[in-house]
């Protein structure tokens, strides 16, 4: 539901990294706890990327795991099951290591051949 | 024409963070400690908050910015508690949508007195899912579930309820009537955001209210002293 939003942020984001130049791809780094449903983000973003530089851009992305560690044991684990308490001494003080991330990792451009001998 | 990879490495709501973080300066200057309300259409948010303005913060000065796809009725219902509140309706973004972002806030900033409020509760959009991607500059945030709801929402919604400080559990006077058990609810919160507070009230009778309120006052004198050290 929130993919229309992440899209267009997405693609504001593309747009200002590619200096006027038309985008060809956008690989994204998602992590597992933002709630990402990947078919619906490629959906809105082919809709919203018409009429911008992005038109017609490939959209990819990496899925990245929830890692915790503890702050009272310094325990690390990969979440599962939602457990978000310590599963070695069950504290609750608990820091995301990854998977809050949703960043916009790398775009590809067109570059005009005239602009490379500037 | 050929091809060329740029490295970007950037969070996507950058953008929405850089206002969030020209709101909440702009919030400090004037003192106005800031909460976003969230949680699920009908989970009762309206209702806490008039509880709340209803009992008053004692001199603490309430202010609301309330935010809605369409019309004022939540609006409506909380200006008869004599009040300042401020209508932001998200119909006229984006195809209605469905959270309130740091830019809608942003633009509806003037309309607030923000010199006549201590403290702003901004209700959100009812959804479980949007609000929590998007900070608009807000001190502290609150959720409301209710009992009507259901077990499951902390593990289908993780992300919202991760995104509080407080989680208040409403409708408890509905538990009667209800199969739900309340005591698997608190543990599924927990599960999924260890530690965080929890208030169980009831929005209708009042029930638990009392907290909240004393919760909100805490956060004010907590943010208010944080202000004055910054200052000095």
């Amino acid at each position: 539901m929130h993919e229309l939003s992440l899209a267009s942020a997405v693609i504001d984001t593309a747009v200002r990294h590619a200096d006027g130049r038309h985008v060809a791809a956008v690989h994204l780094r998602v992590g597992h706890l933002r709630q990402v449903v990947p078919a619906s983000l490629l959906f809105y973003f082919e809709h919203v990327t018409r009429g911008t530089p992005c038109e017609g851009a490939r959209l990819t992305f990496d899925e990245v795991p929830a890692r915790m560690r503890c702050e009272a044991c310094g325990h690390g684990w990969e979440l599962r099951d939602l457990q978000f308490r310590c599963p070695a001494c069950d504290a609750a003080t608990v820091e995301v290591v990854a998977g809050e991330e949703f960043e916009v990792d790398w775009i590809s451009v067109d570059q005009l051949e005239e602009s490379c001998t500037a | 024409m050929h091809r060329v990879k740029v490295r970007v490495v950037e969070d996507a709501l950058d953008a929405n963070s850089t206002l969030a973080q020209a709101n909440r300066a702009d919030f400090d200057h004037h003192g106005v400690t800031v909460v976003n309300l969230m949680g699920a259409p009908g989970a009762g948010k309206t209702a806490l908050l008039e509880q709340v303005v209803g009992h008053g913060l004692g001199d603490v000065r309430l202010g609301i910015l309330e935010g809605d796809v369409e019309g004022s009725l939540d609006a409506d219902r909380l200006a008869r508690l004599h009040v300042p509140v401020t209508q932001i309706n998200t119909a006229a973004g984006f195809g209605g949508e469905c959270h309130l972002d740091a830019n809608m806030v942003r633009s509806a900033l003037g309309a607030v007195p923000l010199d006549e409020v201590d403290l702003l509760v901004i209700e959100n959009v009812g959804n479980l899912v949007c609000p929590a991607e998007f900070r608009v500059g807000e001190d502290a945030r609150v959720m409301v579930t209710s009992v009507t709801e259901g077990e499951d929402k902390p593990l289908k919604y993780p992300l919202m309820f991760r995104a509080c400080d407080l989680v208040v559990v409403n409708k408890v006077d509905l538990l009667p009537h209800l199969d739900v058990d309340l005591e698997l609810l608190l543990y599924r919160i927990d599960k999924v955001h260890p530690d965080v507070p929890v208030m169980v009230v009831s929005g209708r009778t009042g029930e638990g209210v009392d907290a909240v309120r004393h919760w909100l006052r805490e956060l004010h004198e907590m943010k208010t002293a944080a202000r004055m050290t910054t200052v000095s």
